[in-house]
């Protein structure tokens, strides 16, 4: 019950977040919102740049690139040095190469793969300075970078996407850095930790036991961590821990975070192409997929745990192994699917001792390349490259070149998707086919046999799809998972990246068609199931394989599917 | 519009270059056998990527079918051969059935001797072939016109049948819209001097034979477009049947690498792959089944998307004469009374016109044709009297424009009746042509003229309206008539009083708009928007600049056939498109019956997933091989026939095809795997 009344909750303050906050970003990245201005021409004049003047694709994507390459060094340099920089309480050491390597790429990438603990890693600068300030930015530029396609759809024979530096600016100080700081005091007033004191020390007199408990400014991280979907946690145990997430609200209000915006963006995309029906298709695809995933994820955790069944206990509670005992099967389930389909990535419950069918709940959600409704920005253009391609196909159906809002879609824009499209599925294969081939990959599985395939493929497609969700059970912090991972993350995050502007710049220069009678219908439901359709066909028939030798196989192997 | 002596009907069977061949011609199928091996050549192959990964795929097999010799691994291997067979074979027929018309054509290309005229006026024998651009040649009746070129001199009727197929001959003179003859066709009367106008080897037939041959096709921009997301799809398959080996190799099972072929082989779109070329040859085919020849096959694909079509009233909206319909009679007068000098009026006057009143008279009024009488003298129409009419004695009677019978009747010394003007303002605002009729001086009543909307023309709008295809109806007519005449034909809008620069402002402006523009056109002065349209379709009566202009000649100069042509060009894209879907639909069905076999002895849990029951692995690899190849044979005809088409709007024909082809396409399979698999049974194969 208490999760149903959960799902209506959810369902209401997204359906209202969706509507408001998508107009409020449309405003925004149209440039008709100005209460900051000051703000904004200070640092135009900073970074000196010119607000008035618009980029090429090409200019965008140099852009993107040499902001994220000066992340990446930035965030690498400060866990190198940590040691030698302020507000380090617990003096901790630097952080090691290839794992600092890992980390500046886990959060440029908006990935939050973490192969290191925070709270025994971290100084309190390299979490704010280095990790926090990623989870502002990397966020950031995957919406200016969904904002570049939709313009693309929105423009007419325009050479220009729009300036990198102001959709940034814009992002960073209109929608992400407001909305954090109000959430952020939320949590501090639910009781997330906040302080820039050092690790406090208990002696149990009882016991006799002296424990060392870690803290530090981790409700502010908490805010964006959800809302950017980033996912990394300033704790090891990240959103199961009572630090992190104090209650049963600040559990809902992380849930409906990290949802929010890639839910909104869809409406954002309406209104700046000038159909709203043309945002609720996209809106339509995500729920869909995203509401199946719920079921069936949740049913799963909700059956009793096959291996403890086995053992002739029967429990009424589901499968609780792992889990926060506050916050159950279901919604632990829940919180899961919300955090793999979003490219987020944070946990309340340990996803390693989640059922056979519970755990491929959450790893096929990151299979289908993160677009229901996936992460901030990437979930909006993702999801457009499967568009695209249904627009294409269905298009033919009809017997005309397939156009989407009007936008011819031709050779190269078929390219340029199908290229998109690839990268996903093609590096995830490739990087698990080498982890699983050499000795230092094989080393990384707790399990054996089907579960310790799947601790590999989980980590993988996580790092590959930018999501950071960790499954457990793989030792990832050695040489080997820290440089694979990194690049799997970077390749997940730019290859798809460049050809998503170059084809935004291509949709921007080209003329509309007008839409007639015989025009391929891209608002109705027939959209909507034949894009449901792309996305399950490249997800579903490249990963089937694999998945058949992680958990289908492991499910079957308890004598039944369901 | 200049017009054929008889004009051919709509629905006239295929003939001409065109001749009926059945879909299954034993001839073609012979030669397409033959050529199924020529084209397994790599340097054909690597042009098709889905095709060529199939080709590689099968030398990998057969290397392990030496090396490790079994039924299993032989099986396997020649059914891949079989499949890119099958392939080249699909294409070999959809080109044989364009080679067999082109040697049709060739036998006409006759040896003739051509009478060239030189400088001194002398004439001189020469080969055919070896005329050149601007040479001048004398045909006379029975020659055979040795190549294209312009009429400089005469008029003469000329036996076009070997071109068009049609027996009726056509009047061929020089100067304007009617001077182009074309080589091969045939002089019957008089005598005419030509200048060529064709370059040595590029004359209209020789094109033909290059068009229905397939020698030059280029892949069209969508086809392009969608090889590269078959290509796409090809790619992604490798890495996912390539990973599988170290992927099992992890979890402690062995794959062998003839089967990760069969799977590679069996997820690539190969059924689409295989068809692809096949169906864009058939596309042209169909058009040239229909007398029309496309250009380019990017004509063809433009057709498919043309959202304006731009159709000449006369001879497209309606039939070439105007009709007469009513007999209006002025105060003083009665019906009959007009019908009754309406038709001496028109008793010798042959015209289509004419014929029609005294048609009309005699079925409304019953009054018989009536004997012309060797002393009555007939007034034939002049463009300086504009009206024609009979002198019976001294009676005279008249019939022609409300102005020009005015004029006469009170030269004659008549009063003109008031309540005329009223009549002729009323019958042209119906969109009809008023005719005043006048015995003597006395004017009785006014003749409707009617413009007669071809038959089924209103429903063949309405269904271009459903495919969101606005008519346009083009018209010399006052903007009045032309008002009339497009309501009642139902065309979404006309353009009135158009002359050349009013049909190119046009054009530019749709096109500006983003629309795609089709229109007809015969004459010289409709070239340059023949050029500007995206589809020009020239009458094959036009002349040589119009021809050359646009990009597609229709052989029977049907202007209607435009409607055919913008339905076969959606129906290609359509037969892509729904065959797109199937291939990647029925990848779901293999799935489930090779990945329970790919690991059945390391994890014989996912037995589970054998949901078809199959016999055995072995049985149930080769079975989706066997499926994968022969659905390429099944569907050659779908292929080359095309999927058909309803007019219907974009939602209904998507609905449609999801079904039959998305989702039939994913059941199909899972039935025919089963069968197959019960026949390898039956046999004993396993």
């Amino acid at each position: 019950m208490t999760f149903f009344l959960t799902l209506l909750a959810l369902v209401v303050t997204l359906g209202l977040t969706w509507r408001y906050l998508g107009s409020y970003m449309a405003a925004v990245f149209d440039g008709r919102v100005h209460f900051l201005a000051f703000v904004e021409r200070l640092v135009y004049r900073l970074l000196g740049t010119n607000p008035e003047q618009e980029q090429t694709w090409k200019r965008y994507a140099g852009a993107v690139v040499v902001f994220s390459g000066v992340s990446l060094l930035f965030t690498y340099a400060i866990l190198r040095l940590q040691t030698w920089l302020p507000m380090n309480p617990q003096h901790l050491g630097n952080v090691g190469s290839a794992l600092s390597f890992n980390t500046a790429a886990s959060f440029v990438t908006n990935t939050n793969w973490q192969n290191y603990g925070g709270e025994t890693t971290m100084s309190y600068f390299s979490q704010i300075g280095a990790l926090t300030v990623q989870q502002f930015v990397s966020p950031a530029v995957g919406i200016a970078v969904a904002m570049v396609v939709v313009r693309g759809f929105a423009r007419k024979g325009s050479s220009t996407i729009g300036n990198f530096w102001v959709d940034i600016t814009r992002c960073l100080f209109y929608i992400l850095l407001p909305i954090a700081f109000v959430f952020g005091i939320i949590f501090v007033g639910e009781g997330a930790v906040m302080t820039l004191a050092g690790t406090a020390t208990i002696h149990d007199v009882l016991n006799q036991v002296t424990q060392t408990i870690a803290r530090g400014p981790i409700a502010f991280m908490e805010a964006i961590k959800q809302l950017g979907t980033n996912g990394g946690g300033f704790l090891n145990a990240n959103s199961a821990t009572t630090f992190e997430n104090p209650t049963g609200f600040t559990n809902f209000l992380s849930i409906y975070l990290l949802l929010a915006i890639p839910f909104a963006l869809t409406y954002t995309f309406g209104k700046m192409v000038g159909s709203v029906r043309h945002g609720v298709a996209l809106l339509s695809v995500m729920v869909l997929l995203f509401s199946v995933w719920v079921g069936f994820t949740s049913y799963g955790e909700h059956q009793n745990n096959p291996a403890v069944a086995a053992a002739g206990i029967h429990s009424t509670v589901g499968n609780t192994v792992g889990k926060e005992v506050r916050f159950g099967d279901t919604s632990s389930a829940l919180f899961g699917v919300a955090s793999t389909m979003t490219s987020t990535g944070s946990a309340d419950a340990a996803y390693d001792s989640f059922t056979p069918i519970g755990g491929m709940g959450l790893m096929t959600g990151m299979m289908l390349g993160e677009v229901t409704p996936g992460g901030t920005g990437s979930g909006l253009y993702t999801l457009l490259i499967y568009a695209i391609i249904a627009v294409f196909i269905g298009g033919l159906m009809i017997g005309r070149t397939p156009e989407y809002l009007g936008k011819k879609i031709q050779a190269r824009e078929v390219k340029l998707a199908g290229l998109a499209a690839l990268v996903m599925p093609i590096v995830v294969l490739v990087v698990t086919a080498i982890a699983v081939s050499v000795a230092a990959g094989r080393a990384g599985p707790l399990n054996a046999g089907p579960h310790g395939f799947s601790e590999i493929l989980y980590a993988l497609t996580s790092q590959g799809n930018n999501n950071g969700s960790a499954f457990g059970g793989l030792t990832g912090n050695t040489p080997f998972y820290n440089i694979i991972g990194a690049i799997d993350m970077l390749l997940g995050r730019f290859a798809i990246m460049i050809p998503v502007l170059a084809l935004g710049g291509a949709l921007a220069a080209k003329n509309v068609v007008p839409e007639s009678l015989g025009t391929f219908r891209t608002d109705n439901g027939m959209f909507v199931g034949l894009t449901i359709g792309v996305i399950l066909i490249i997800g579903g028939l490249t990963f089937f394989p694999a998945v058949s030798l992680g958990p289908i196989v492991e499910q079957l192997s308890h004598g039944r599917f369901f | 519009m200049s017009q054929v002596l008889a004009p051919p009907t709509t629905d006239a069977p295929p003939h001409g270059v065109a001749q009926a061949r059945g879909l299954f011609d034993r001839e073609i199928l012979s030669q397409a056998f033959v050529d199924s091996f020529k084209k397994l050549d790599p340097r054909v192959q690597v042009k098709n990527p889905v095709m060529f990964v199939v080709l590689v795929g099968s030398i990998i097999t057969s290397l392990e079918a030496i090396s490790h010799p079994s039924t299993f691994t032989w099986s396997i291997t020649i059914w891949l051969v079989l499949t890119v067979m099958f392939a080249n074979f699909a294409e070999a027929m959809a080109e044989g059935r364009g080679k067999a018309q082109a040697d049709t054509l060739r036998k006409m290309r006759s040896e003739t001797e051509a009478r060239r005229l030189n400088a001194d006026g002398r004439e001189e024998l020469v080969p055919a072939a070896n005329l050149s651009k601007g040479d001048t040649v004398v045909c006379e009746a029975g020659d055979v016109i040795p190549s294209d070129g312009d009429i400089i001199e005469g008029i003469a009727s000329v036996d076009e049948s070997a071109i068009t197929g049609e027996s009726a001959p056509v009047i061929r003179e020089s100067g304007g819209d009617r001077s182009a003859v074309t080589g091969g066709t045939k002089v019957l009367s008089d005598r005419i001097v030509v200048r060529i106008t064709a370059e040595r080897g590029k004359t209209f037939i020789d094109r033909m034979i290059n068009l229905v041959e397939g020698a030059n096709r280029q892949k069209t921009p969508n086809e392009i477009a969608l090889t590269i997301l078959l290509a796409v799809l090809t790619i992604v398959f490798i890495p996912v049947v390539v990973t599988l080996q170290p992927f099992a190799a992890f979890s402690g099972a062995t794959v062998s690498v003839v089967v990760l072929v069969a799977l590679l082989v069996c997820l690539i779109p190969t059924t689409i792959g295989a068809l692809l070329s096949a169906i864009g040859i058939a596309g042209m085919d169909r058009l040239v089944q229909r007398n029309v020849l496309a250009m380019s096959g990017r004509a063809v694909e433009a057709a498919g998307d043309v959202q304006v079509l731009l159709l000449d009233k006369t001879g497209t909206i309606t039939l070439g004469n105007r009709m007469a319909a009513n007999f209006f009679p002025v105060e003083g007068h009665n019906e009959q009374e007009v019908a009754d000098v309406a038709q001496l009026a028109s008793l010798a006057d042959e015209t289509p016109e004419g014929r029609s009143i005294v048609v009309l008279a005699k079925e409304n009024f019953g009054i018989r044709e009536r004997q012309l009488d060797p002393s009555h003298v007939f007034v034939p129409f002049t463009a300086t009297t504009r009206m024609s009419g009979l002198d019976m004695g001294s009676r005279q009677i008249r019939k022609g424009a409300a102005e020009s019978v005015k004029r006469w009747v009170l030269e004659q010394g008549g009063t003109v009746p008031d309540d005329l003007d009223a009549i002729v303002e009323r019958v042209a605002r119906a969109g009809s042509t008023p005719l005043t009729v006048t015995d003597g001086p006395q004017i009785v009543g006014v003749v409707e003229l009617k413009d007669v909307v071809k038959q089924g023309i209103k429903v063949k709008f309405e269904e271009m309206r459903k495919m969101g295809i606005r008519t346009v109806m083009i018209t010399g007519d006052n903007p009045l008539t032309a008002a009339a005449i497009a309501q009642e034909a139902g065309v979404d809008d006309f353009l009135a009083e158009a002359t050349p620069e009013a049909k190119m402002a046009l054009i530019k402006q749709e096109q500006e708009g983003g629309r795609l523009v089709a229109m007809t056109g015969d004459g010289t002065n409709d070239a340059p928007a023949l050029a500007q349209a995206d589809v020009g379709v020239a009458m094959n009566t036009g002349t040589t600049a119009a021809k050359e202009a646009g990009n597609m000649v229709d052989l029977d100069t049907n202007p209607t056939k435009l409607i055919d042509i913008v339905e076969i060009g959606k129906q290609l894209l359509i037969t892509r498109g729904s065959l797109t879907t199937f291939s990647i639909a029925n990848d779901i069905a293999k799935y489930f019956a090779i990945i329970p076999a790919l690991f059945a002895i390391k994890y014989h849990q996912l037995g589970a997933l054998n949901i078809m029951r199959l016999h055995s692995p072995e049985s149930a690899v080769l079975s989706a091989v066997i499926f994968n190849a022969l659905v390429i044979i099944a569907l050659i005809p779908l292929a080359l026939r095309g999927v058909k088409f309803r007019a219907a709007n974009s939602s209904a024909i998507l609905r449609r095809n999801v079904w039959i082809y998305g989702v039939g396409g994913i059941a199909v399979p899972f039935i025919f795997i089963k069968l197959i698999d019960l026949v390898l049974v039956a046999l004993h194969a396993y």
